[in-house]
Parts: structure tokens; sequence; C-alpha cells
């Protein structure tokens, strides 16, 4: 058994990093092959992993994420105005100073769980949010949001091409640069920044593979199925939760710290607490604490965002060109709110149907469906074959799954 | 275990050399085109990003009408418009450059984020190689930077802080709108024939760089003439309701409210202070007065009654009697059965003068437009003789002053033009303090 499951975790990491670097093959056919988006879909899968480590291991509903995700950005930043414009001490600091914020705030809310300490996380992010905003408006700029500029100091290579803001590289490889590809009719777009962080995704799917397997992610699966217990035993456990809550914290700085390499601009609204309850949904709409949910959360949530938002009613009276006028105008007015402004509704909409009818996300759903073929094509092996598919997924077994989405509140 | 060790590491060493193999290429390809996103024979991309969700919605929604009707008489559809009265006569409703005028929308949520993620996606996917709109200085700000990024021209729609075109002024950006040094600047002799050089002025601004710039310029022009400054209270631009803030002004001495809010902070802050009842309130012997800097018809409409008899200054009126507006308000009225706001005026001009800088300058070159529109006069839109300025890309012309109307004849004929205050009395030099601190740079055809 064990070894079934180390055999599949290495196709599982297989899989996963040749999906992720053909990404611009994947993604142009649906329209999201363009480097932003696709940046978008990887940085925001690390910050969705970094999230499940505390949220799909502990069952620690963290509500303030976004707040270490905007304190990586803003340290990346001034790391890029004030040192050099090389990515890479910007990415260290960054993740060491939110791993700090972190361990300060994880230090007080961990003190408390379930609800309480949901409520606790929300208001220091609220509260970093709000001195981003206002009072520490001289390193943030405020509303505005801090941004690169010609006058920058960069200790290290202020000698840039006069005249112009230096982009973001690694060792001059600008994030920016994109290599247009034809291909079968599409514009495939190989970017520079999408393939730096699809490596950096990839890593960090490693990594929390190996702390899911380790004992350490032993001991926090603990803590979640029953944290009382643990302690009876005589069992410390809030070092433990604490790790946890730093680590994803770094996760969340890491991924701050990328959104600013790729696009430089750090605004305080990265911190709002729509942007923390966006992690909670990428997560919990792929499947909590499994590994790849959370990936796959994060891309339909962006996908939702960047693409369905820009559907307007000529498009969708485009689509329906082909019909009698009124019947086009008629499905037009039908099917538009959903889309464009209103893409909230469809998205809510789906978020619904995951929770209610696959309560472990879109990895129960894809297991299910699994095991529907697996069922049809020879009924006698159904015991076994579930496991592997549950162990092809990185998942937890059946009877978990339902209870990850919910917030233990017993516990406190 | 020893076995799985391996293939990790076969498996890292593959993943690497797979990442440094497709990253490779992108070192040699970046000299595809001659600038970002040269447009093909037939067709030219306009990307419009505007706010169609948060405060300043209503305005981003009459800005894309506009931009839609400047589409259709750019590609001679409708009546023309402008495009008769414009002093420069190269737009033939031909298209630009013989090309058919194509537009994407996306929605700022009047959101720095998010306005750079929908413009990112308009330069990326859609091709798009001019970016215009904005209802917000802060997105302007974000947005222009990142045009100049790219190497894609930004055209400033609705922006009316200083810092734009002043500390975050960059190469590839232009903006029409006036600013507020300009608005401080047309409203202070108003003000001080009105109500007289002895005065107290309590000041509610909206947190961020137009706010800013604002106040900062209200309170320069305002000290000139005499006045004193009680204070200056920054509210969050995501405010709702005022009351906790306008409650400390019927506690101090001032005689005079300074909204530097816009939008529906504008209409909610007003009410708000209306409903205190600050209008009926007499202040050292003094009538107590309100004042909005930055008017618009949109909000003069959200505030309803509260706005009669309220000065404030404007970019563009409706009413005005030039042959410009007049064919504009006319062309406008018939496609959608109102009158445009200020906001739709400048977003409309905006894309005839990118048009008309590319046919002049026979290029889509970002480089070529920018000279093109550098020191370019011009006549017929609207505001009379205007000059875009080379040394910071704003554009000089008149200012107005504008007051609520008492009687209203109609929903739309909410404000009297009470001066119209001539571009001279505005003008100031580029290195002005409070213009100081930041450089154009050059042009950045990108690719």
């Amino acid at each position: 058994m064990l070894k079934t499951l180390r055999t599949n975790d290495t196709a599982l990491m297989i899989l996963f990093t040749l999906v992720v670097l053909a990404g611009p093959l994947i993604l142009a056919p649906v329209g999201a092959g363009y480097p932003d988006l696709m940046q978008r879909f990887v940085i925001y899968g690390i910050f969705a992993i970094g999230f499940n480590i505390l949220f799909g291991l502990t069952g620690y509903l963290s509500f303030g994420h976004a707040a270490f995700l905007g304190v990586g950005s803003y340290s990346a930043l001034w790391m890029l105005k004030l040192l050099s414009i090389n990515i890479v001490p910007a990415i260290i600091f960054a993740v060491v100073v939110s791993g700090l914020f972190a361990l300060l705030i994880g230090f007080v809310s961990l003190r408390r769980s379930g609800i309480y300490f949901s409520i606790l996380t929300l208001a220091f992010a609220q509260m970093s949010y709000n001195l981003a905003y206002s009072v520490l408006t001289p390193i943030t700029n405020g509303e505005t949001g801090l941004q690169l500029d010609l006058e920058d100091p960069r200790i290290l290579d202020s000698a840039g091409s006069a005249g112009q803001v230096a982009s973001p590289s690694f060792f001059g490889l600008e994030m920016g640069d994109t290599a247009v590809v034809p291909f079968l009719g599409m514009d495939l777009q190989f970017n520079v920044g999408f393939y730096v962080s699809a490596l950096i995704l990839i890593g960090m799917f490693y990594l929390s593979l190996r702390i899911f397997r380790s004992p350490f992610g032993m001991i926090l699966r603990a803590v979640k199925s029953n944290q009382t217990r643990l302690n009876y035993t005589g069992f410390n456990s809030r070092p433990y939760t604490l790790t946890a809550f730093v680590i994803s914290g770094m996760y969340a700085g890491l991924a701050g710290a990328l959104l600013v390499c790729m696009d430089p601009l750090a605004g305080a609204e990265r911190m709002q607490w729509t942007a923390s309850g966006e992690v909670v949904l990428m997560t919990i709409m792929g499947g909590a604490g499994t590994l790849i949910g959370p990936v796959l959360g994060a891309g339909i949530i962006k996908y939702f965002e960047n693409i369905f938002s820009r559907i307007n009613d000529e498009v969708v009276l485009g689509w329906f060109s082909a019909l009698p006028d009124w019947l086009a105008e008629a499905f037009t007015t039908v099917i538009s709110p959903f889309l464009g402004s209103g893409w909230h509704i469809s998205l809510g909409l789906i978020f619904m149907l995951v929770v209610i009818f696959l309560p472990g996300g879109l990895v129960e759903g894809a297991n299910r469906l699994m095991n529907l073929f697996t069922r049809l094509s020879g009924p006698r092996k159904n015991t076994a074959s579930e496991e592997d598919a549950y162990a092809d997924k990185g998942s937890l077994p059946t009877k978990a799954a339902p209870s990850s989405t919910v917030v233990n509140t017993k516990e406190s | 275990m020893s076995n799985y060790y391996l293939n990790r590491r076969k498996f890292l060493q593959g993943s690497a050399v797979l990442g440094a193999g497709l990253v490779a290429p992108t070192i040699f390809s970046r000299t595809a085109g001659a600038f970002t996103n040269e447009p093909g024979k037939g067709s030219v991309v306009l990307g419009f990003n505007v706010p169609q969700s948060g405060p300043y919605a209503d305005e981003g929604a009459d800005e894309l009408r506009a931009y839609k009707l400047a589409v259709k008489h750019l590609n001679g559809e409708g009546d023309g418009g402008m495009l008769g009265t414009f002093s420069s006569q190269m737009l033939k409703g031909t298209g630009i450059l013989g090309r058919k005028v194509e537009y994407v929308t996306g929605d700022t949520q009047t959101k720095s984020d998010a306005a750079r993620a929908s413009a990112r996606a308009m330069i990326e996917k859609d091709g798009a190689i001019m970016i215009t709109g904005g209802s917000s200085s802060g997105v302007a700000v974000a947005v222009q930077s990142l045009c100049q990024d790219a190497g894609v021209i930004f055209m400033a729609g609705l922006t009316h802080s200083n810092d734009t075109t002043g500390k975050d002024k960059k190469a590839n950006g232009f903006r029409h709108f006036f600013n507020a040094y300009m608005s401080a600047a047309a409203l202070a002799p108003v003000l001080s024939e009105h109500y007289g050089n002895d005065r107290k002025a309590y000041h509610l601004t909206a947190d961020y760089t137009w706010g800013w710039t604002q106040e900062q310029s209200m309170i320069a022009a305002t000290e000139e003439l005499g006045w004193e400054t009680v204070n200056a209270v920054r509210t969050p631009l995501s405010a709702t309701d005022f009351s906790s803030y306008i409650a400390p002004v019927t506690n101090s001495d001032a005689d005079v409210l300074i909204l530097n809010h816009y939008g529906s902070n504008m209409v909610n802050s007003l009410t708000n202070a209306v409903q205190f009842g600050l209008r009926e309130k007499k202040v050292n012997g003094k009538q107590f007065e309100i004042v909005v800097p930055l008017y618009s018809r949109l909000m003069a409409r959200g505030a309803g009654d509260n706005v009669k008899g309220i000065f404030g200054s404007t970019n563009w009126h409706w009413s005005l009697q030039d042959e410009g507006s007049k064919a504009f308000v006319a062309s406008y009225g018939k496609e959608y059965g109102q009158p445009p706001s200020q906001a739709a005026h400048t977003c409309y001009v905006q894309t005839l003068l990118y048009a008309d800088a590319a046919e002049r300058a026979g290029s889509f070159n970002p480089c070529a437009i920018v000279e093109a529109l550098e020191g370019f006069e011009f006549d017929g839109l609207g505001n009379g003789k205007t000059l875009y300025r080379a040394d910071d890309h704003q554009c000089f012309k008149d200012v107005l002053v504008v007051r609520g109307k008492e009687n209203p004849t109609s929903e739309f004929d909410l404000l009297e033009v009470v001066n119209v205050t001539s571009a001279d009395k505005v003008t100031y030099e580029p290195n002005h303090p409070m213009f100081a601190g930041g450089s154009l740079g050059k042009c950045n055809p990108g690719a």
C-alpha cells in the first residue's frame, strides 16, 4: 500500500509538471493563453496551495490570508525599488517579511480555534488593509498603489536605460518578454514571467506534497480530526499549528512577491477581506485537504474573473447571430446577466452547486467520475480501484472529504 | 526508498531542462514587430477600460456610451458628430489609416489592480494598440504607467488629479481633462465674489491621489484669497455614509464646507451635509456654504435638490453653444436619448484626438503619435482653442464654473454656467511645485 502511494505521488508530480509547463498550449484554445492570466493562474495556485497547508491539514480557517499576500507585495516592490531590479532578492525578502508577519499574527490568533480564530485573522487582515490604505501611506502610497519610478535609487543596478522604468528581470531575462509561436491557427504565448512562476509553483507543489506525506503533516491532520484529544494525550499541538500558519503565510508572501514581479504595482485592495475570501473559495471549490484541488480552484476563479467578466452583450449577441433576431435577443437577455459584470452570479451558482453536491470539491467530482468508469469497466475490482483513485489525486480517503469543508467549531 | 529518490532527481533535472528549453527562445524573439501590437491591414483594436462597478460606475457607463459613439463616427456610421467641427480635418469616417476601428471593453472596478489586469488582457490578448478610460486618478496613474511599460498609448479619460500629468506623468500618456489646480484657479475668483474673502473652510477629502491634490489646490487658492483652513479630513474612497465626518463640521467654527469628493462619494456626502442642516446654518454671522470643486451632471442628478446653488467647476457642459458641442450633443442625444456628461465628452474627444494623431503621423507607432500630439493646437471639440502641451501632455483650455440650478427645467438641466475662465488664467508653469517631481521619460514603442 505504501509503495503504491509513493509511485502514485511520483506519477502525480510528473503529470502536474507536464500540465503546468504546457500551460500556453492548454489554455490558448479556451481564450486564456495570454501572459497576464497564465501568470495569475500560477501565482494564485501557489497562494491556494499555501492556504491549503493550513486549512486543508489543520482545519484552521484563516480569513486573513490576503494580508500576507499584500505584505509580500509591498516588501518585494520596495526591494525592487531600493536594491535591485532582479527578482531574486525581492522574492527572498518578501518571503522572510511575510513569514515574520505570519509568526506575529499566528502567535496571537492561534490561542483560539474555530470561528474565533477566523475572526481574529479577519480582524488582523482588515487592520493591515486599513493601515496600508491610509496610515502607512508613505510606505504604501495608499489607494493609488505603490509603483516603480524613474527616480528609484536601486543601489545595485541603478544605471538602467535612461528615460524608461526598468522592468523586473531574472538576471537579465525580463518577466514581460514573450515569444509568440503560431500553432494550428492560434498564437501560443510563451512568457518568461509565466515560466519563472510555473517552476516556482512546481517546486512549491512538491514541497506541499512532502509536507502532506511527512510525520509533521500527520500531526496537522491529527489536529484537524480532534485537537482536544490530541492535547489530552499530553501533546502540545500549538508549535505545529503555528509552524503550519507561518509556512502558509510564507507561501502567500511568495505569491504576493511574484505578483509584483510580473506587474510592478502593489495596491492596498490586494489585502481586502474579499481577497482573503477568494482564496477560501478557491480551496473549497477545488477540494480542501487535497493536493491538486486548490490549484484547480484558483484556476477556475481566475478564469471566471478575467474571461467571463469580459463577455459583454455584443459578444453574446454574436453567439446567436445565426438565429432569428427576436430569438437571439431573447437568449441574450436571459444569458447576459450571468456574464460580463454579472460574472459573480455565475461563479456563486457554481460554488453553491459544488458545495451542495460535491462537498469534497472538484477533486471529489473527478474521483466520482473515475469510479464510475472503473465500475463500468470492471465491477469486481471496485474497492481496490477506489483507493487507487484517491491516492492518484493525493486526496484523503472518502470519509474525510466531506468534513473538510466545514469549520470545526466544536474544538474551541 | 532509493528508487523513489532517483526518480525525483531525474524528474527535477528533466523539468529544469524542459523549462530552460521553453524559456530560451524568448530571449531572441522580441523583435517581431516594429512596435507593440502593430495592427494588421484590416482593422485596429482600441481598449476601453472603464469602471462598470464601484463608486464611479455611472461615469463609466456614460464613458462607454461615448466611446461606442466615437467608434461609430470614426467608421463612418451615424452623423459624424464632431468630425465635422474638428479643426484638423484629417478624419473622414474611413476608420483610422484606412483600417476599421474595433474595440474591446473591460471593467476597472475603480481598483488599480483590477484595472491593470484588465488593461493587460486588452494588450496581451486582444492586441489593443491604445488604452483609454478610467474614472479615478488612482486607476489612471496605474494604467498609464502600465501602458508606458507595455509600449502602447494611454489616452486618459476622466482623471482630475494633478499627479496624472504632474509627478506621475508618462511619455505615452495624454490627458484632455482639466485638473485640480485648474479647478481651484477658476473657482477662487467666483468664490471671492460671492462669499467674500473672510471665510473659514473645512475640507472633506477622498483619500487618494485625486483627493489629495484637489485639497492641496483648493487650500492654496482659497488661502490666497484670505480664507482660513480650519481642518482637512480624509475619507476612504469606499465610504458610503459620511455622517460621522459631517458631525464634527457642525461643531467647528467653519462657515464653508469644501467637498473634495466625486461620483457617489459626493452624492452621499452632500446629502448627509444637507440632512445635518448645514445649508440653513449661520456661523460667525454668515450663511454656511458648501462648495464642490469638481462637478458633473451625473452627480448633480444623484444628489437631486441638494445641489441647488452650490458652486463647482466642470470640464465641459452640454448646454455650451459652440458648433462642436452642439454637434456632439445632437449626435449623442439621437443615439441614447439623453445629453452626454463631461466624462462622455472627454472620452469621445480623446478617441478622436488619438485617431487624428495617427492620421497625421501616418503611423500607429506610439512614438510617432506622441510626436503628433505634443504641442498640438486644435479647436472645434467643445472647449474652444486647446493646446496639448509638450512638457507634460496636459491640455490647456477654458474651464467652466457652474452652479446647481434653482429651477431646473428637466432632469438634465441641473447646472448653469456661471463663468467661463479663460485658458490663460488657469495655465501654470510645467515646473509648478504642485506638479514637480516626475518626468515624462522617453516614449516607449514596446516590442
